[in-house]
């Protein structure tokens, strides 16, 4: 693995490995979906938020090794965070956190921003209906 | 390869990517990496030494292929052959006509080959594949014109083992005057044929899926069949083929044909065991997988399955760290992100043509390797599985 031919950082492969807060929150906030079964990725993020900070955030993801790894990566980036703080969190911001990722693989953090966004529109929703 | 690391089980199920050169290809190349050396080209005794072992060489191929000596041309392996092949005899009978008919399941050197060939003016046809990977004949009847002068179909898929039926597309093909090249990559070396029964006009063949080295190949080339040459320079080949011919890789060829044709009953019996077993053991273990392709037409060692609702890299990457090498797609495209071409021809939906493993079985692997293996896999799906929000037991 730590051939320099190999594609994924050994933080990749951790998070891959042991992903972290893997699961669903019933009673959830918010969820937010990204990507596409299809194209080979389908991310569903849950998030449990009280008084502006998400207290807890879990993930179920199908998708490749790099897939899985962001989704990890996010949901501990985003625990404990204020919303306003959350929002900030960039595609670019997980794949650094992961140790980078491999060219073709940067659409897998894109992913797991494009589920943190679409959560968040789904708890401004709720919170208006 | 059943090796015991002190660590981790090794177990290689990637046979259709590649194998172990077999101890006697080894040896047999040996003699030509020092001691005999010569270029085949040279007069002098250590050329003509070289030149024996190549005509010697050539003899051993064409009388296990099924074909004249005259009829073979040494290359670097699958993709040149491939490469020669569409183009040279596209290029060749372009006065006759710019047409060319393929599949849409070949290896990238064909269709990469084909797409250039349409970026040269030629009209390229897709004959369709049905749900089992198989092209129908009565397409290929429907689909030649007059000016169709090749017609390239692999002989057996590489991702999903399935085998066409050539003899039948070739004799359609020439009823129309067209020439008929078939990739027999996976084919050479797993299944009994011969070039002279299938009658087609061109062959390609790498070494190196059949326990050869890898970087030689060959191209069979029907006598009198119009084709340009690609490769440039000398006369190596009598023309056909420029380049100080690879001696020990040649003779590493042969030994390996050689091989492969003394030891086709013992191992198409232990291939075709083995990979029923796993089958069976797997479907018991395991829910909801599905079997991309044919089990009746199949070359013995390949299976390609698809577990619903988990993605094929995320179950390379983990059995790999099992300690367990097989493959998703095709090994040359897993840099991208495109689901499996071969796979979607067939019409799977792209979720499971994402998900799908290759699994091609060879000399090394034994019984006790299936039933770890199947273990190692029923575990890391379950793992996946639970990870994944695309699925949900049946059942329970």
């Amino acid at each position: 693995m730590e051939n320099k031919s190999f594609p994924y950082s050994e933080l990749v492969m951790e998070h891959f490995s042991n992903p972290r807060n893997m699961g669903e929150i019933e009673n959830a906030s918010a969820v937010g979906n990204a990507g596409n079964p299809n194209c080979g990725d389908l991310m569903r993020l849950y998030l449990k938020i009280e008084d502006g900070i998400i207290i807890d955030a879990k993930f179920k993801t199908f998708g490749c090794g790099a897939a899985i790894a962001s989704s990890s990566m996010l949901t501990e980036m985003l625990k404990g965070k204020r919303l306003e703080d959350a929002l900030k969190i960039s595609n670019q911001a997980v794949a650094d956190a992961l140790g980078g990722l491999p060219p073709v693989k940067i659409h897998c953090s894109v992913m797991a921003e494009e589920a943190l966004k679409a959560a968040m529109e789904d708890y401004e929703k709720r919170k208006n209906s | 390869m059943a090796t015991e690391s002190t660590t981790m089980r090794n177990i290689y199920l990637d046979h259709n990517a590649t194998t172990p050169v077999h101890p006697e290809v080894l040896e047999a190349m040996l003699p030509y990496f020092s001691r005999k050396f010569g270029n085949a080209s040279s007069m002098h005794s250590s050329g003509r030494e070289a030149k024996a072992a190549l005509e010697d060489a050539r003899a051993g191929c064409a009388r296990i292929l099924g074909c004249r000596d005259s009829e073979i041309v040494f290359t670097s392996g699958g993709t040149e052959s491939d490469n020669y092949a569409v183009k040279g005899a596209a290029f060749a009978n372009r006065n006759r006509g710019k047409h060319v008919i393929t599949s849409p399941i070949e290896h990238h050197a064909v269709s990469v080959s084909c797409e250039f060939l349409e970026k040269e003016g030629f009209g390229v046809t897709y004959l369709p594949v049905d749900s089992q990977g198989i092209v129908d004949p009565d397409q290929l009847r429907k689909s030649l014109r007059p000016d169709t002068t090749l017609v390239t179909i692999m002989h057996a898929n590489n991702e999903t083992g399935v085998i066409q039926d050539v003899k039948e597309l070739v004799r359609i093909a020439h009823e129309a005057g067209a020439l008929f090249h078939t990739d027999a990559v996976q084919t050479t070396g797993k299944i009994a044929y011969s070039i002279s029964e299938l009658g087609c006009d061109l062959l390609s063949i790498s070494a190196h899926k059949l326990y050869g080295p890898k970087g030689v190949g060959l191209l069979f080339i029907k006598s009198g069949t119009k084709i340009q040459a690609w490769n440039q320079g000398g006369g190596h080949e009598r023309g056909r083929r420029a380049g100080t011919e690879n001696v020990a890789g040649i003779a590493g060829l042969t030994r390996a044909l050689e091989i492969a044709a003394r030891d086709m009953a013992k191992e198409t019996a232990k291939l075709n065991s083995l990979t029923t077993r796993f089958y069976e053991r797997l479907r018991e273990c395991v829910p909801d997988i599905h079997i991309n392709g044919s089990l009746e037409k199949r070359v013995p060692n390949t299976l390609n399955i698809s577990f619903k609702g988990v993605e094929g890299e995320a179950m390379i990457l983990s059995l790999d760290m099992k300690g367990i090498s097989v493959s998703s797609g095709s090994a040359c495209t897993s840099g991208t992100t495109q689901a499996s071409h071969v796979l979607i021809a067939m019409g799977l939906p792209g979720e499971l043509a994402h998900g799908s493993v290759r699994f091609s079985f060879g000399r090394s692997n034994s019984e006790e390797d299936i039933d770890y293996v199947v273990d190692i896999v029923a575990q890391e799906v379950q793992r996946l599985r639970n990870i994944s929000p695309l699925y949900t037991k049946s059942g329970n």
